[in-house]
């Protein structure tokens, strides 16, 4: 094996990567953040039907597809722990959590005030609402099922449980719209087919996307590095790490 | 350029509040979370950064 990828899962050696890759990928998500706010704010048109209302789109659909995908990642890390019984990926399943959840109220938020002027209602109990609320439950409940149980490595392989079970619920909010009659709207852009809207806003969509990407990576590796020191505070390597002796 | 004056870019067409208040919540709950990662990095060093202390000088 010339690349021993595995190296990698031990966390004092994944610790001070993640730690260098932090900053890089802040300024990733400034930079694109920026362009997308600048392209969806000055260059993309008012739309026709929508009028300005329609400008939330840009951190309402990159939330939703955020929080989606990490519940999927953080579904992932949990799989690979309790088949492989590694202790990083439970420890970066935990770390993505919160910053998932977060992801989850922005969408819910920002469609909450997006709702109101162009469906005339903050609320409504359709499948793609709903499901998209359970979600919120889901992270919630994984973080309070792992703070429930005092035993580290009960609570990581019961969460994880929990997440795998409920990982059945984001095929459900994705097809949501196709499956069922709904209030929301169908997907806009999709692989099969030509997206239905201005070059401009797919462009300060996408744009807003990444940034969005490039944050919830940067926000985790944060994350995961406390949770690594806090689990491994009696290794030798943390105690000779500079920032733990001259804090 | 698509708006008139910075009036006009802030009533955002009448919808001021439901674009503000979508831009302005996310603006803040991402600072929130940024401030508690770093607040919970900090006071996890100063701990360890203690107990490392303490097992070095028992007498202390």
């Amino acid at each position: 094996m010339a690349f021993r990828i595995w190296r990698f899962a031990a966390p004092q050696v994944f610790y001070p990567i993640a730690g260098k890759m932090i900053p890089w990928f802040m300024a990733v998500a400034a930079v694109l953040a920026a362009l997308g706010l600048y392209i969806g704010f000055f260059v993309a048109p008012t739309d026709f039907q929508q009028g300005e209302a329609y400008r939330i789109i840009f951190i309402h659909v990159p939330a939703a597809w955020m929080s989606m995908f990490i519940y999927l990642v953080m579904a992932f890390w949990c799989a690979v722990g309790l088949v492989l019984n590694t202790r990083l990926s439970f420890m970066m399943a935990l770390a993505l959590a919160p910053t998932g959840a977060l992801m989850t109220f922005i969408a819910l938020w920002t469609g909450s005030l997006w709702g109101r002027p162009t469906w005339g209602t903050w609320w409504v109990w359709d499948a793609r609402l709903t499901s998209e609320l359970i979600l919120l439950f889901l992270y919630i409940g994984f973080l309070s099922l792992h703070a429930a149980i005092d035993d580290v490595r009960r609570a990581d392989k019961a969460a994880s449980l929990l997440a795998l079970v409920g990982a059945v619920n984001v095929p459900i909010i994705y097809f949501s719209v196709q499956w069922w009659n709904t209030l929301h709207q169908g997907a806009s852009v999709s692989l099969t087919r030509a997206p239905s809207m201005a070059t401009t806003m797919l462009a300060g969509m996408l744009l807003m996307a990444l940034a969005a990407w490039a944050y919830s990576i940067a926000a985790s590796f944060m994350r995961v590095r406390s949770i690594i020191l806090e689990r491994e505070s009696d290794a030798d390597w943390v105690r000779n790490l500079s920032e733990v002796k001259s804090p | 350029m698509i708006w008139g004056s910075a009036s006009e870019f802030f009533a955002m067409g009448g919808y001021a509040l439901y674009v503000w208040g979508s831009y302005a919540v996310t603006s803040v709950v991402l600072a929130a979370e940024l401030w508690l990662l770093a607040r919970r990095r900090r006071t996890l060093l100063a701990r360890l950064g203690r107990s490392l202390n303490a097992a070095r000088n028992p007498s202390q």
